[in-house]
């Protein structure tokens, strides 16, 4: 094969040092108590300081439930540690609760030797009611012996700004700074990095000026106060030596949205990305719509079958098509997907699954739409399938499934989740983008030209724009002649059609890197992760090995084709465990495709694994074959 | 103008014509190359989507680039293929299943975004290739496999959906009248908009002669109504007939026009920006009244591409190592 090899700097790093320790600090209150705002805050302070940190939005579906109900809670967990912090940790060590609804559902998720803190001026007879407490919990025993924080926040808030003349209710939006300032001291973090956002987000006005003031406030009282058992949230691990370079923080919808960016550069198209609204992709829509660039134009279609074949339209004409969806949305593409795989048009689709079927759980993540991927078409409709692996490797996987696309005619589906679109994490930025690195080649030369002529290498036809003279042809869903691309009911040709189009797929395995396992070469189980449980799985086998438990870990990031040396690597072990937040689907892929016996290891809560269930799992396989 | 360099067969793509002997459709199709070659049209620059239907083969018999797509979707492969390049000259081929039914959503869009394209519906009131069944704008009681005993539900009127999705260029022509079906298309083409022009096609197979009533030779004069912008609404022979708004009735009655009818000056002159005439033109039908034929309506106003193009071009590129750092980055020394 003579079409050349990824670059390596494509491909996300293979070693990795993941952090096993850390402190895990949840936020949780009302969905209109700026929860998702705070926890940026403390991520920012630590990435900053220079810790790893991985982060775990949780929000309702609904936009604004009843104020001080259960099920309008809204939380954010961040996880700070030194490394690669690849989760966002499984108990919380702070549990921050603005009100009793938040203390209600989050109270059994933390750490026995936890630190609760609560704001105590919430609990009023009303509120506690709304969330179904018979008793003051902060009264009553209910807590445990949990170590408690209870300072009244609301009032020392409405104290601290005073001098600002908000009202109740506009100080009392200021509270979630007070908490972030006190937990960015019991992080032992300083204030300048929130101050610095207060300032630019809301400038020299009262409103910034009493956010500053709730922020050193709330910095001031844990300076002053004893907190029991401070030292707990120290982290012991030795400090990491991060690579050179400049770093900032990303989340998977913003590294999409960049990688689609450097994409149009690297390929010098313009990038057409056409989506409908839908929980959790829409983000990716807003991202690229706010940067509007002259080469990446959206389009917010009229129906997620419009926003398909808006993008198919795009690409016959010579740019790339983009559409995005969640699963549901992706289903209602199906039959436009199957026109892309009959064309012969580059196209790329983003997945980001959430927890189904139907609505499901639309703001939770899953790893169940793998099969519709794979299979979930008409016909015989091979497609090319990638998965980011973190927020940061989806930068450099929109770049890939752009080159696939184009340089193989053929549609590329991402499947991310709403996990990977939503948690962030440190990120290095990249080398400059080569502007034409990629460059996408058009048939311009009307000598002999025929719309199904293959190249013979990677069997792709070639691309020609409309507004080419001398060019002109008609391409359609109907079956075409292998070559001329005339209108064919011949049943040969449809043999030989399907032949080449299920081979033009397959052949993009020549182009990938060969699946390597991480770990040691004598292990004899083998966890194999594909999608966002990378992060969780490589931790999980850093506490294995800590602890003398070997197992080997392969991490799947082609999922279609999968690559050439899979077979034989899978058949190098006597255990083979995938576990997938799903019921098992790439599991029964990996049976079928090479007659493994892999055991499953599913999990459809509509959260990611926890490190300690992995844990668990792997041990417990691990002795059976040791 | 100079002469046309181009000529009807020029637009020919040799591709063998499949459609029923006797279909309306070839008909069009001579109309669709003639008025290309009037145009001159470049064929290079010149693209034929279509959806899926016995209308939605005619991309294939032209010597353009064609996109025969999928069921009722050419509207929103077409508005992509605009985005991608704004210079193409993009004419999208339905029918009245494609575009009224299966993809009227899209189609409702196309018409309000007021993409620059032109729309040919071909509507037999029939779907033809699924062998015959009745289409959304089938008249009640039509008889087919799939209403046995007569179709229910009031019919859709292709001209008044446009008109109620805020088309901005409205016409309707007939398959056998090609000479004026040509002028309406050219007309479509000059039109900077989605132009959406419904042409009443007879299929011979499974619907033949629906549109007899207004269309036999016999009875056209008398129930036809030529619009032409700031001309009089008359028809009928010698033009004897004429419309006038019925006040109380807010609505259309056809006149007799001059010694034993209503003055001349009293029939109603055709003014194609009021889209409340259009939309009583529209609604037109027998026995009482003729079918209105040609530019109903015609109103240009923004272009989708156009304004898509302006708001990001209004604005300069931020080079991508820029766009990444708009937020709080910091620095790792070796």
């Amino acid at each position: 094969m003579r079409f050349r090899l990824r670059e390596t700097t494509l491909q996300p790093p293979a070693n990795l040092t993941p952090s096993t320790g850390g402190v895990v600090v949840r936020f949780a209150g009302d969905s209109g108590d700026g929860i998702q705002l705070s926890g940026m805050r403390l991520t920012m302070a630590a990435a900053l300081g220079g810790k790893g940190v991985s982060t775990l939005p949780d929000f309702p579906a609904e936009i604004r439930a009843p104020a001080g109900t259960t099920y309008g809670v809204s939380a954010f967990q961040l996880r700070v540690g030194e490394g690669e912090v690849l989760t966002p940790g499984d108990t919380p060590d702070v549990l921050v609760a603005f009100n009793p609804a938040s203390l209600k559902t989050n109270l059994s998720d933390l750490d026995r030797n936890g630190l609760l803190v609560v704001d105590s001026g919430t609990f009023t007879a009303r509120s506690l009611k709304k969330a179904g407490y018979d008793d003051n919990p902060l009264e009553a025993d209910t807590l445990n012996g949990v170590r408690t924080l209870a300072p009244d926040i609301s009032r020392h808030t409405i104290d601290a700004v005073k001098e600002f003349e908000l009202g109740q209710k506009g100080s009392l939006r200021c509270r979630n700074m007070w908490a972030v300032g006190l937990t960015l001291w019991l992080l032992d973090r300083d204030t300048s990095e929130a101050e610095h956002w207060i300032r630019n987000r809301f400038g020299d006005t009262p409103v910034g000026n009493a956010n500053l003031a709730a922020l050193k406030a709330g910095h001031a009282y844990g300076e002053t106060t004893e907190v029991p058992g401070l030292d707990l949230l120290q982290t012991r691990e030795t400090p990491h030596d991060w690579a050179p370079g400049e770093y900032r923080t990303i989340t998977g919808a913003e590294a999409l949205a960049f990688g689609l960016a450097a994409a149009a550069e690297r390929t010098g198209l313009d990038i057409v990305f056409c989506a409908y609204p839908i929980t959790p992709a829409s983000t990716l829509l807003h991202q690229l719509s706010a940067m509007r660039r002259r080469n990446v134009l959206t389009f917010q279609a009229e129906d997620e079958i419009g926003a398909a074949c808006a993008a198919i339209g795009a690409s016959y004409g010579g740019a790339l098509g983009v559409t995005s969806s969640s699963g549901p949305g992706i289903s209602l593409k199906a039959e436009a997907l199957g026109l892309a795989v009959a064309v012969e048009l580059p196209l790329v689709v983003v997945n980001s699954q959430r927890a189904g079927p139907s609505t499901g759980m639309p703001t939770k993540t899953e790893q169940a739409d793998l099969l519709q991927a794979l299979y979930g078409r008409h016909g015989e409709a091979p497609l090319v399938v990638l998965a980011p692996r973190s927020p940061s490797d989806c930068y450099t996987t929109a770049i890939e499934a752009a080159g696939i696309a184009v340089r193989h005619m053929t549609p590329v589906m991402i499947l991310s989740d709403a996990f990977i679109a939503s948690t962030s994490e440190p990120w290095r930025l990249p080398e400059p983008v080569i502007p034409g690195a990629e460059a996408a080649e058009f048939r311009t030369d009307p000598e002999h030209y025929e719309p199904f002529a293959r190249d013979p290498d990677t069997l792709a036809r070639a691309w020609v724009k409309p507004g080419t003279p001398g060019l002109e042809h008609r391409i359609g869903g109907l079956e075409k002649s292998a070559g001329s691309g005339g209108i064919s009911y011949d049943p040969d040709n449809h043999q030989v059609m399907n032949d080449a189009r299920i081979a033009k797929v397959a052949r993009v395995a020549c182009a990938l890197p060969p699946a390597a396992a991480d770990g040691p070469e004598d292990a004899s189980l083998c966890v194999v992760t594909w999608g966002s449980t990378f992060g969780v799985a490589r931790e999980a086998l850093a506490h294995c090995r800590a602890t003398g438990t070997v197992a080997a870990h392969i991490h799947l990031r082609h999922l279609h084709p999968l690559p050439a040396n899979l077979g034989d690597l899978l058949a190098s072990y006597r255990k083979v465990l995938v576990p997938e937040v799903n019921s098992g689907q790439l599991v029964r892929v990996l049976r079928d495709r090479f007659l493994v016996d892999a055991e499953s290891l599913p999990k459809v809560t509509g959260k990611p694994f926890r490190v300690d269930e992995l844990v668990g799992a792997i041990e417990s396989r691990a002795k059976i074959v040791s | 103008m100079n002469a046309p360099v181009r000529v009807a067969r020029d637009y020919e793509s040799g591709q063998e014509v499949r459609w029923c002997p006797g279909c309306g459709d070839y008909a069009i199709l001579r109309a669709v190359q003639k008025t290309l070659a009037e145009l001159d049209a470049d064929p290079s620059n010149t693209v034929f989507v279509s959806g899926i239907g016995c209308a939605a083969r005619l991309p294939y018999y032209l010597a353009t680039y064609g996109f025969h797509t999928i069921h009722g979707r050419a509207p929103a492969i077409a508005t992509g293929l605009k985005l991608a390049n704004p210079e193409l000259d993009v004419w999208l081929v339905t029918g009245d299943g494609d575009g009224l039914s299966i993809g009227a959503g899209h189609l409702m869009h196309l018409l309000r975004r007021n993409l620059n394209c032109q729309v040919l519906l071909f509507n037999n009131e029939a779907y033809g290739l699924t062998k015959g069944q009745y289409s959304p704008t089938s008249r009640i009681g039509t008889v087919t496999p799939s209403s046995p005993a007569g179709s229910v539900g009031d019919p859709v009127s292709a001209c008044r959906f446009a008109l109620g999705s805020g088309a901005r260029f409205v016409a309707r022509g007939i398959d056998t009248r090609i000479a004026e079906l040509q002028a309406t298309l050219s007309a479509a083409h000059a039109f900077s908009g989605t132009a959406f022009v419904e042409i009443l096609q007879n299929c011979i197979v499974y619907n033949d002669g629906v549109f007899a009533d207004f269309t036999e030779r016999s009875v056209a004069v008398e129930r036809q109504l030529h619009v032409v912008h700031g001309e009089p609404l008359r028809f009928g022979p010698d033009l004897n007939r004429g419309l006038i708004l019925d006040r109380d009735a807010f609505a259309l009655r056809a006149v007799s026009v001059g010694a034993d009818g209503v003055p001349e000056e009293e029939v109603l002159v055709h003014d194609q920006s009021n889209r409340a005439l259009a939309t009583l033109l529209a609604t037109m039908e027998g026995p009482d009244l003729p079918l209105a034929v040609g530019v109903l309506f015609a109103e240009e106003g923004p272009v989708f591409e156009a304004e898509v193009r302006d708001q990001v071009e209004e604005r300069g590129q931020l080079p991508l190592s820029d766009l990444l750092r708009r937020t709080s980055t910091w620095k790792v020394s070796p």
